[in-house]
């Protein structure tokens, strides 16, 4: 292929080079397949990587410093104030991004995956238009859409770059460290952010329309980091929402109303977190055969075929959980399934992180699910308070908890809440995925003293006791 | 609420398909996206999956039939509310329950929710076409181990097809195919590119397969002297041309393989091995092998032996460039009862073809070239140039024996190589 040709064919187009895109992209071409890969950014990684898991995990891991150094007071070290550099924090973040892209774009041209600069526009459904690009259409005999999604803003809200209502790209930018901030929105990305700003020297204040934060996750998983984020944030409102948000000269003015009535009040900045949309929009999908559901996320099978043959779709652009990994199973999927392979995407543990400080995770079924679905499940609990390790990384008010069928005792879901759940859940993912049973996780060997502990721990539960915790008789959840 | 499962507009233009199994069973469980069937057209086989989750109630194709895009096939209750009961609560959008797996299912019998296996033997189970819900688990409360999948599939051929596999009487078992060693990694000895296996290559390697590992084949060949055939075609070409048709050597191969096929009536024949009997068709549609830019496809013409050359001369050439089009209809590529694969067109020569399954028979012709040959005349051998066809027929050898080709070409060469002889025979 010549660069500036007009018009161009190849076997596997990719739009969207984000963990979805370029899972496809880079499978397809290990396949042998002939591959290329458009965005509208120069190079590969997307949301993902340039306004979202990376960056925010980047500043996570020195919020969670602060918070470290602050919490070694009390335990005989005392470091002085931290003195926080936002001009440091973004060359760090930005370094750490351009690690990544270099990697990723390197991957790609390994692989022979050619990688064009443009926004993608289907014109039918065998090419796309390609816009402020060097070649002007593409021919393709299969598609792969993986165009992501973008942040949900509220009715009269615009984000404009350094604005003051800012989305989580906005809040990512840092530009500085607000003396208030305003958080909308008590799922993963608000509390994300918010602790970071929070960590940082900024006064949180949370507005959630739910009765509680992390909506989806298992209450009694949520509730040690709603512990922590009293003590870390100055307000938490809930089951209220924003009436009015309006960006002044020095501030922005919010006016919430929730049970008790109607409060105004006004914040350096706000970071609105309300949800994220497919961005399925001004795609042409109108000239394919391509189904949207009335969110718009695209309709796809197992298999990650739309109603289009030719047409594939994955990552958050399809729903589901609006996961990076998720994203990049599905790709690989799509991948397989266009080269013929009888690929599936039937993963039965996907697994979350909440970043935070304690983090949560999960996998598989939650107990709340399984009430909602009529599952019968037992439920088993270990409060790390009877852990050594979480005794002695100060870190006691954390929970793992296993989900179990009752008559087999086979492993459905595993909740984590404390530090580390990130490395912890993968057991669970594994137990769930493999179809252990109860009485493997308690019967292999964890090692002393790690928060592993509590994993295996957790399972000896579902037989009555374990070593460090006297059970009572687990509780049938229905 | 009971859902109807329709074909699907399989895309290319295609409108109907052939069941070629079926994959689920009335009070089957079926989740989103498992296979139901697998429906075979004309540009490929494809694998339907089932857009719901729920209770199969009624399957109302069997293998075999011939579906049209739109037709309901399976229907199935989806446990959700019908619209009309009462408004859809937000939770029924959610998928519907996974139910808890029975472990202790009897062997066969479909089990409910999803089976306790690891994604390698998932996967697996996806490879060899295996149901998993029908394969009893060895492991810890019922979990099943690629073992089990691997002797589910090697104790029931057609593990693809649980329906066939209800009913052991209906068919022997096809003879067993040893799986083939995992390939080497041949970027070892230099680059290689790989690239999908799909569609009508796919098709053509299964029919293929089926055809070779069925039937003993035994090829025969003839040479077959078309000077003055060719000489006659020559002549005729131009008012044939003029009603639309093209006169090639292929045309009066077809007449005249028609009309030998008459007095060989167990060469127009297909065994019924299930039942224990011979076929004879009483019809003489011959399928035409044409190369086309996607692979191999067989248009069927019909009714040959009531057939003109003039009008034989025209439905072909309309029906080979249908097949070049991927026009051809479903009807077009069905029904033959012997084949014609002429690779003289393409300056073959010699080669032995292949069987298009379940037909007794094909006939195979090459190029006609100019040959030196020794011919008598008046009792006195001499050296002439003779425009010279290689014609092979292979047969099943279950049904015929070598004298049967060698007596089917023989005639078939008196015919052509006489057209005197051959345009007798529309008379
Ligand atoms: C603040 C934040 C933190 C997050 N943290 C995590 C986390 O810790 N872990 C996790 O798993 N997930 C996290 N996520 C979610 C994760 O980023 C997404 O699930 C993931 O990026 C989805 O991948 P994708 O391939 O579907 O699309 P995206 O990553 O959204 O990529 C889509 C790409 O397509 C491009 N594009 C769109 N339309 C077109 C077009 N018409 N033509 C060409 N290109 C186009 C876009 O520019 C973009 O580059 C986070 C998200 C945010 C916002």
């Amino acid at each position: 292929m010549v660069m500036g040709e007009l018009s161009q064919e190849t076997e596997v187009l990719v739009i969207g080079g984000g963990p979805g895109g370029y899972a496809a992209a880079f499978r397809a071409a290990d396949l042998g397949l002939e591959v290329t890969l458009v965005d509208t950014a120069p190079r590969p990684g997307g949301v993902c990587l340039y306004r979202g898991c990376i960056p925010s995990k980047t500043f996570l891991h020195l919020a969670e410093l602060v918070l470290d150094a602050a919490a070694a007071a009390g335990r005989g070290i005392r470091f002085g104030a931290p003195r926080i550099d936002p001009e440091g924090l973004r060359r760090w973040k930005a370094q750490v991004i351009e690690k990544m892209a270099e990697g990723l774009t390197a991957l790609a041209r390994r692989r022979n995956v050619q990688l064009i600069q443009g926004r993608a526009e289907f014109e039918s459904s065998a090419s796309v238009l390609l816009h402020d690009a060097e070649i002007r259409r593409l021919r393709f005999r299969h598609a792969v859409i993986a165009t992501g999604s973008r942040p949900i803003a509220p009715p009269g809200v615009e984000f404009r770059p350094g604005g003051r209502i800012m989305s989580s790209t906005g809040a990512l930018a840092l530009a500085d460290i607000p003396e208030s901030l305003l958080v909308i929105g008590g799922g993963y990305v608000g509390l994300e952010l918010g602790m970071v700003y929070a960590a940082f020297g900024s006064r949180v204040t949370l507005v959630e329309r739910q009765e509680r934060i992390l909506a989806g996750v298992d209450g009694d998983l949520a509730r040690p980091l709603f512990e922590r984020l009293r003590g870390l944030f100055a307000a938490m409102h809930f089951r209220t929402r924003v009436v009015e948000l309006v960006e002044e000269e020095e501030s922005v003015r919010a006016r919430l109303s929730g049970e008790s009535g109607e409060i105004e009040e006004r914040f350096s900045r706000a970071l609105v977190a309300v949800g994220r949309r497919p961005a399925t929009e001004g795609l042409g999908l109108e000239k394919t055969g391509v189904e949207r559901d009335e969110r718009g996320f695209i309709r796809v099978d197992a298999r990650m075929a739309t109603a289009e043959p030719r047409i594939r779709a994955v990552g958050d652009a399809v729903g589901g959980l609006m996961l990076a990994h998720k994203a990049s199973a599905e790709g690989k999927v799509a991948a397989e399934a266009i080269a013929g392979k009888p690929a599936q995407f039937d993963a039965r543990a996907v697994p979350a992180v909440v970043y935070t400080d304690p983090q949560v995770a999960w996998c598989g079924l939650t107990e709340e699910e399984a009430r909602r679905l009529g599952i019968e499940v037992q439920v088993t609990r270990f409060p790390w308070r009877f852990s050594g390790r979480a005794v002695t990384l100060g870190a006691s008010e954390g929970l793992t908890k296993l989900i179990v069928e009752p008559g087999t005792g086979r492993i459905l879901g595993l909740g984590v809440c404390g530090r580390h759940a990130e490395g912890l859940i993968a057991e669970g993912v594994l137990a769930v995925e493999m179809g252990a049973l109860a009485e493997d996780l308690a019967a292999i060997l964890h090692p002393h003293p790690t928060l592993s502990e509590t994993e295996g721990e957790a399972a000896e539960l579902f037989f009555g006791n374990a070593v460090h915790l006297l059970g009572k008789t687990p509780s049938p959840a229905r | 609420m009971i859902r109807e499962f329709k074909l699907p507009d399989l895309g290319e233009g295609v409108h109907e398909g052939e069941i070629l199994s079926v994959r689920i069973a009335a009070g089957q469980a079926v989740r989103e996206g498992e296979i139901l069937l697998e429906v075979e057209t004309d540009k490929a086989a494809v694998e339907i999956p089932s857009p719901f989750t729920g209770t199969v109630i009624e399957v109302r194709v069997r293998p075999g039939q011939t579906v049209h895009v739109g037709e309901v096939l399976v229907t199935v209750e989806t446990g959700e509310a019908s619209p009309e009961d009462k408004p859809a609560p937000a939770a029924a959008a959610e998928k519907s329950p996974p139910e808890p797996a029975a472990p202790s299912a009897p062997p066969g019998e479909p089990r409910r929710g999803p089976v306790p296996a690891s994604p390698a033997t998932r996967r697996l189970a996806r490879e060899l076409g295996v149901d998993l819900s029908r394969v009893p688990g060895s492991g810890p409360a019922g979990l099943v181990t690629a073992e089990d999948v691997r002797a589910f599939a090697a104790r029931i051929p057609s593990a693809a097809s649980p329906a066939a596999a209800a009913q052991p009487s209906a068919a022997p078992a096809s003879p067993a195919v040893e799986e083939a060693d995992a390939l080497p990694d041949f970027s070892r000895w230099g680059p290689v590119e790989r690239i999908p296996f799909r569609s009508l290559r796919r098709a053509t390697a299964r029919r293929m397969t089926l055809s070779w590992s069925r039937i003993p084949h035994v090829t025969s060949l003839e040479m077959i002297d078309v000077t003055r055939l060719e000489a006659f075609r020559k002549k005729h070409k131009g008012p044939v041309e003029a009603l639309g048709g093209r006169l090639t050597l292929t045309v009066f191969a077809l007449k005249a393989a028609a009309t030998v096929l008459k007095g060989h009536p167990r060469i127009n024949a297909s065994l019924d091995e299930a039942a224990g009997e011979i076929v004879l068709k009483k019809h003489y549609h011959l399928g035409v092998a044409v190369n086309t830019e996607e692979g191999l496809v067989v248009p069927v013409v019909r009714h040959v032996d009531d057939k003109s050359l003039k009008e034989i001369a025209v439905e072909l050439k309309g029906l080979i460039e249908r097949a070049h089009a991927r026009k051809l209809t479903r009807e077009e590529l069905q029904g033959g009862t012997f084949t014609l694969t002429n690779a003289g067109a393409l300056g073959g020569w010699s080669f032995t073809p292949i069987i298009h399954y379940p037909q007794a028979a094909i006939l195979g012709l090459g190029e006609a070239r100019l040959e030196p040959v020794v011919i008598s005349e008046g009792g006195r051998p001499r050296l002439a140039a003779r425009l010279r066809m290689p014609a092979v027929l292979s047969i099943d050898h279950r049904l015929l024996d070598g004298a049967d080709a060698v007596g089917f070409l023989r005639a078939f060469r008196r015919m052509l190589e006489d057209p005197d002889e051959l345009l007798l025979s529309l008379v």
